[in-house]
């Protein structure tokens, strides 16, 4: 059965149900695999035995009326797993072994997953080329030595190499979808406050989302629809009627409304880029639906306001990795020295600059001229798209900027790999869902994607707009197991 | 006694210095779980067994508003007459320390729950309006605990997380005396609402104390030294006693005064500096983003407000005019509830025919002695206020007098005896039957026939002979009033 692990969530979860395939099948295909895919670096850790045994005992009485019967799963390194080691990419955790679970990965182990093992990611979530991690860089399943994206690369590698049916990513200011355009798969990032950060290592609070990376639109539909659920035990869970995603899913969007916003046109913008989005509106129009010039005047205070409101949460949330209670611990003098060396050493490079950044918009004297403007400019940002749906129901940008970069290429340039982030970030900073596909390639061959934005709480409906145009682009990753040897 | 009179001064030469002093005094939410997590809040439980995934900020845990918590702050609100405000918003207090798992504290800074109000302090030359300038809700820090071993800290996580009420005075303050009446006052008022216990030996309650000194007539502040966490009114009398001395020493001297945060050593009784202005932390306060601003609607305070019980100031307006006691009386029936719900447990009990005035002078008399020599609180009484009230009943109709009630009162103490059946078991009811006490008189009389004619040529002392040995004669059990009334006759 070599050809189980190029099959999509849905064919698996259907294969299983008529019982074509048992989840032993396709758990050993994907370790197999995974096994052979060691120099992608995808996984940190990895939980194959027990996963069979999983598998087995799934097998021996299937319950073949979950949504996820048996399916096996690696998941980012942000999302604790009971007694799973959860290292978030970063040596502070490197030993860390959590007594639960993140409800997202409850959600998706109660439908019938089972969980193949940790996914390499930036450290803490912070970085947009995988780069970052402690664990060292990943490599993308589309060329050697090219990045798979950040931060969620690990994911992302392992969904388009396909070590995993599908996966969970974090996304923070692009983590899923920039990962997801990189290595050619679908990503989407949800509305903040549908997804549970119960148990997410936390980066950003207000900005973090989980949310699924998939081979293609339905396996994304599908997982949503999982991992989404109201959830007491975070404050900033929003109870709403979620919708069966999956079977709600319809190609048919004539008469929607899209949004075209002529801020997203920046300097220095590839032609590929462009005329990747000009075939995306072709086939907007191809789908019935009707494309409307927008405008979203702030969209480019949106990367400065972004690098000032996660870095200040960061600073804050990650007070918390000191030595004293889990984690890394230097030995110091006293307590002082103690902390000081646990974080010098405990973190890296990326990390430490993030906290420095954060604690410097915080204080005192500068708190009014960063942190506090850049609130009240996240609202105007918010209020851009709040106009602009008074006139659409979705808009159509690119994803990133540009393809693939290669490994090393933009590591001295902190800024240059943040620009990365310019066309995701202003939808985590409005709390919306984002939705990024694989539209086409560049002149080396790479993958581009198109991201489409929807109003809060609207999933199905980008997710239907996505459905469409998948249908059109018919998209093919060239995936030539380069790793494999 | 006039105002003047009372003024507390720091008198040095020629000059008289006035002391302000403002109180932020953090008071422990009566409450089972934690402010933001379900751990227990019980006190003196074994070290870190109260801790949750939460209070230990273990990676990916968020807080939950605990909503009784929220009530519990609304009604003390409501108890010092203040403004709720029906938005407020959690902020981090971020800094590290051992004990603060999460690196920073979940407190309210800009937005408080509660706005400004007020309580009222009876002094002995009247009244004093204190304000409130604000109270918000905050998370407890763990514990620190340096001496267990000579190398290492230990930790205790048990209070991380507890809910406390930080009020913060207006600086109205202007004695140690006025100090002690308003921690009292504060903790008579939270109480009553059973919004925390006040127990400052727990650490229920605790203080910190901004203190400065000015010339007296002054009209602006001088600098204010914080002395933090003193945990005894006795303590915080002590600490501004202190202070407000080594302030004016320095002013006398021609020196300035830091504005510095300082420690009380409750061994040398003196107060010494922790940290200048300059070493102030940078808390880099912002909104806690794993929590929304917390809304209450007018409804839910409404419902609060209309749960609210009567509260010191009124219930002692209402003995003073219902009970016809003095304001002295009134407030030390009032100060503190259970002394209160006593009180009036015995009024009630007393029924129609009842002598209010005599109650109260055995409570505060009788009762609170042997309370005092017993160590015990009101509540624990080992007299009920049933039984006390048909032992005062038993005086006020005559059954007993007020020195054999005595003799009763030590008999019921053990096990809360019902005084009527000691009475009767010992027989102790009164002699009040003129006939046959003018017979026992008449006999004592007549046995000491030379003190009677001694008594009659002007040697008045002897009456009180004749009392005593009516009232031997009838073991202690003669109405004096009828003996003294019968003896004036016969002799």
């Amino acid at each position: 059965m070599s050809d189980i692990t190029k099959q999509s969530l849905t064919e698996l979860v259907e294969n299983i149900k008529n019982k074509k395939l048992s989840s032993t099948d396709v758990t050993k295909a994907f370790i197999d695999r995974s096994e052979k895919s060691v120099e992608l670096n995808t996984y940190i850790t990895n939980d194959f035995t027990s996963a069979l045994d999983k598998a087995k005992k799934f097998d021996q009485k299937p319950n073949l009326d979950l949504k996820l019967p048996g399916i096996p799963m690696a998941v980012k390194d942000l999302f604790c797993t009971k007694d799973i080691k959860t290292t978030a990419g970063s040596k502070i955790l490197n030993n860390f072994v959590p007594t639960y679970e993140s409800t997202v990965t409850e959600n998706i182990w109660n439908e019938g997953a089972i969980l193949l093992g940790k996914l390499n990611c930036d450290e803490f979530a912070m970085g947009s080329s995988n780069e970052t991690s402690f664990f060292g860089n990943v490599q993308s399943p589309i060329d050697k030595n090219l990045v798979p994206g950040g931060s969620s690369g690990g994911s992302a590698s392992a969904v388009a190499g396909q070590l995993t049916p599908v996966t969970i990513g974090t996304d923070t200011g692009g983590s899923i979808r920039q990962p997801a355009s990189f290595t050619g798969i679908v990503g989407l990032k949800p509305t903040y406050g549908s997804c549970s950060r119960y148990g997410i290592v936390a980066f950003a609070s207000s900005l973090d989302q989980a949310g699924p990376m998939a081979q293609n639109v339905k396996d994304c539909a599908l997982l949503h629809e999982v991992i989404s659920s109201y959830d007491p035990k975070d404050s900033t869970s929003i109870e709403f009627k979620r919708n069966h995603y999956s079977k709600e899913l319809t190609n048919n969007i004539k008469g929607k409304k899209i949004g075209i916003p002529k801020e997203y046109r920046v300097d220095g913008m590839p032609k590929e880029i462009e005329d990747l989005w000009q075939k995306g509106i072709q086939y907007i129009k191809d789908c019935g639906a009707e494309t409307i010039d927008i405008s979203l005047p702030n969209t480019s205070y949106a990367l400065p306001t972004y690098y000032i409101v996660a870095p200040a949460e960061a600073s804050s949330n990650l007070a918390r990795y000191d030595g004293v209670k889990y984690g890394f611990r230097a030995k110091g003098e006293n307590l002082i020295d103690m902390y000081e060396k646990t974080r010098s050493e405990g973190f890296g490079a990326e990390v430490q600059r993030r906290i420095m950044i954060g604690t410097y918009v915080l204080s005192s004297g500068y708190y009014d001229a960063y942190y506090l403007k850049a609130q009240k400019v996240r609202k105007l940002i918010k209020n851009d798209f709040d106009e602009a749906y008074k006139k659409v129901d979705a808009i159509l940008t690119p994803s990133t900027p540009s393809s693939a970069f290669k490994i090393g290429e933009k590591t001295n340039d902190p800024v240059s790999m943040y620009l990365n982030d310019i066309f995701t970030v202003p939808v985590n900073l409005a709390g919306l869902p984002g939705i990024s596909i694989p539209a086409g390639h560049d002149s080396k061959g790479y993958p581009l994607g198109l991201q489409i934005i929807g109003k809060a709480f609207d999933e199905q409906n980008i997710l239907n707009i996505a459905y469409a145009m998948e249908e059109k682009i018919n998209f093919k990753n060239k995936i030539t197991d380069w790793w494999i040897k | 006694m006039s105002k003047k009179d009372s003024e507390y001064l720091i008198n040095r030469k020629d000059n008289q210095y006035e002391v302000v002093i403002g109180l932020e005094v953090h008071a422990q939410v009566l409450s089972e779980s934690k402010l933001f997590s379900t751990s227990a809040t019980k006190f003196g439980a074994e070290p870190n067994t109260q801790v949750s995934l939460v209070d230990a900020a273990f990676p990916g845990m968020l807080p939950v508003i605990n909503e009784f918590c929220v009530k519990q702050a609304i009604k003390t609100g409501i108890g010092l007459n203040a403004k709720i405000n029906k938005r407020s918003v959690f902020d981090r207090k971020n800094y590290f320390y051992a004990d603060l798992p999460q690196g920073y504290q979940i407190s309210q800074f800009k937005d408080p729950i509660v706005g400004e109000g007020r309580v009222i302090l009876d002094m002995p030359n009247g009244q004093k309006e204190v304000g409130i300038e604000r109270l918000h809700l905050e998370q407890d820090a763990g514990k620190s605990i340096h001496d267990l071993d000579p190398q290492n800290t230990f930790v205790d996580l048990n209070r991380s997380g507890v809910a406390l009420m930080e009020i913060v005075s207006k600086p109205d303050l202007r004695s140690p005396d006025e100090v002690n009446a308003y921690i009292k006052k504060l903790r008579s008022i939270m109480r009553y609402l059973g919004t925390c216990d006040g127990n400052m030996q727990e650490g229920s309650l605790r203080a910190d104390v901004n203190v400065s000194v000015r010339p007296k007539g002054s009209k602006e502040f001088g600098t204010r030294c914080e002395i933090k966490n003193v945990n005894s009114i006795k303590f915080m009398q002590m600490a501004i006693e202190y202070e407000a001395n080594r302030q004016v020493d320095l002013i006398e001297e021609g020196k300035t005064i830091d504005q510095e945060t300082r420690l009380f050593d409750t061994k040398k009784n003196e107060t010494r500096s922790m940290r200048s202005k300059e070493d102030a932390h940078d808390y880099r306060y912002f909104p806690d983003p794993d929590l929304l601003p917390l809304e209450v609607s007018e409804k839910f305070i409404e419902e609060l407000r209309n749960d609210i019980p009567e509260l010191p100031d009124d219930k002692k307006k209402r003995f003073i005019e219902e009970f016809k006691l003095t304001s002295y009386e009134a407030n030390i029936l009032v100060s503190d509830i259970d002394t209160a719900k006593y009180f009036e447990e015995v009024v009630a009990k007393m029924g129609k025919n009842k002598d209010i005035k005599l109650a109260v002078n055995w409570i505060t008399g009788e009762l609170f002695a042997v309370l005092n020599s017993k160590g015990l609180e009101i509540s624990q009484s080992p007299v009920s206020a049933k039984n006390f009230a048909i032992l005062i009943n038993l005086i006020k109709n005559g059954t007993i007098s007020g020195k054999i009630a005595k003799t009763v009162f030590e008999l019921i103490i053990d096990g809360d005896k019902d005084p009527q059946k000691i009475v009767e078991e010992k027989g102790l009811k009164q002699q009040s039957d003129p006939k046959a006490l003018e017979a026992l008189i008449d006999k004592i009389i007549n046995d000491n026939r030379e003190k009677a004619i001694e008594y009659k040529q002007g040697k008045e002392k002897l009456f009180g002979f004749f009392v005593g040995q009516a009232m031997k004669a009838s073991g202690g059990k003669a109405n004096p009033q009828l003996i003294n009334e019968i003896l004036k006759k016969k002799l």
